[in-house]
């Protein structure tokens, strides 16, 4: 029996984009009581790359999740899945999108999470920013029951933003929302989410393009792959710890080998970052000339030293050099020097390069 | 991460305790400032070094209120 003096809650995902921001603010302005949930996958495009790089110093370094949420007036819980998100990742039941991006599954997961939380907290409903045919894999009508009934939540879910289009949700039957100030957008244009923008007063908001998930890159999926077949092929698993995917963002990869490979930072906060890993990997770096720093993944044998050295040379100032100086430093600390002639260029095998 | 592990160790901690942050990432500038806004914890201190930010927050914890539109939520 519904209590008709309780304020209603709703739990809203909020991934720091324009839509998930609507969609909250359109429940939150029926006087329904809203708080955020952000989930931490390890894979979210915005804020960590962003702030390693030093080139990208002119980009907003912010956590727009929590921007939003402050815009809306909300709290916003920040949730570390990275552990749980393994098995979404590494077994998608509805398999990957045009890269890595197992995004119905994923989907599925979040809105479950959601729906756990929800039960724990004493919520009453979800909201999501969904749109129907935004994104070509997860956000079809088609999916849209998919994820309703395999996270759970079945009626419980309401996209405020394409509610309309979509059959009535348990919030709208109890009459905690009114439908009439739902919305029925569609299709990929993001005008209708922009003059709705406008109206509401947001002038400052995230647009990355593909979402906020590096899965959706073509370049970050090539060395997820990578990585992937590089650890079958020394009968080692898929799994993967934060750090193995957050260095899949940093710099230049290259394998020389399947038994490792060398990332080569590109700059100077690339090289800030990679120095964070000098205890548990060997790294690399020019002392005669300027150069990157550089680090191996994987098991190097001491005559893989040399062309490691060599292709990691070619990258600093002295490339055209004769000879350079290589340092290497072990886990341990021990250091060792290299005399070496940096690669040419016609000599960096087209396959070695991630 | 610095949000999150600043949220867990909170969490933890009881109302006035003082806590010390540590972060290399020049985001935590805009993103630590605005979590402790929301939840009402005093930020104390913003040491920025060159490679290393330092925060010092207070923990304000409100005394528990007696939620009833949380108690009384429909069941699943």
């Amino acid at each position: 029996m519904t209590n008709p003096t309780k304020k209603p809650r709703a739990v809203s995902l909020i991934s720091g984009g324009l839509d998930s921001m609507l969609a909250t603010k359109v429940i939150l302005d029926q006087g329904v009581h809203v708080e955020g949930l952000n989930f931490f996958t390890g894979f979210c495009v915005e804020g960590h790359t962003h702030a390693i790089r030093k080139q990208d110093k002119e980009k907003q370094k912010r956590n727009n999740a929590l921007w939003a949420c402050e815009q809306l007036g909300i709290k916003l819980h920040i949730i570390d899945i990275v552990e749980e998100y393994k098995d979404v990742l590494l077994n998608p039941k509805h398999g990957y999108g045009q890269h890595m991006n197992p995004c119905l599954d994923c989907k599925v997961f979040m809105v479950k999470k959601a729906k756990q939380w929800a039960e724990a907290q004493g919520f009453d409903f979800i909201i999501t920013g969904e749109v129907i045919g935004q994104r070509p894999k997860s956000q079809r009508k088609l999916t849209m029951p998919v994820i309703a009934k395999e996270s759970g939540a079945q009626s419980r879910l309401l996209r405020p933003l394409c509610a309309k289009l979509l059959p009535e949700t348990y919030p709208e039957q109890q009459g905690w929302v009114d439908r009439e100030k739902l919305f029925g957008f569609s299709g990929r244009s993001r005008k209708p989410q922009i003059t709705l923008a406008e109206q509401f007063g947001f002038d400052d908001y995230a647009q990355p393009a593909g979402g906020c998930c590096v899965l959706t890159d073509e370049s970050y999926s090539d060395k997820l792959v990578d990585m992937w077949q590089a650890r079958e092929a020394n009968q080692q698993s898929r799994d993967y710890t934060l750090d193995d995917i957050m260095l899949l963002k940093i710099g230049r990869h290259i394998r020389p080998s399947p038994h490792y490979k060398i990332i080569i930072s590109r700059e100077e906060g690339e090289g800030h970052y990679l120095s964070g890993y000098r205890k548990q990997y060997i790294t690399l770096r020019c002392v005669s000339h300027t150069g990157p720093l550089a680090m191996i993944d994987g098991t190097v044998k001491d005559e893989d030293l040399q062309l490691v050295a060599q292709i990691v040379a070619r990258y600093g100032k002295g490339r055209t050099e004769p000879e350079v100086k290589m340092q290497i430093q072990y886990p341990d600390g021990q250091l060792k020097v290299l005399t070496v002639t940096p690669l040419l260029a016609e000599d960096m095998k087209k396959a070695w390069y991630v | 991460m610095p949000v999150i592990r600043t949220q867990q160790t909170i969490k933890q901690l009881a109302n006035g305790d003082i806590v010390a942050v540590l972060c290399t990432d020049p985001g935590t500038l805009h993103d630590i400032p605005t979590w402790c806004r929301m939840y009402g914890h005093e930020v104390l201190l913003v040491d920025e070094q060159a490679e290393q930010i330092c925060f010092h927050i207070k923990v304000v914890k409100p005394e528990e209120e007696n939620d009833n539109d949380a108690a009384n939520y429909e069941p699943w």
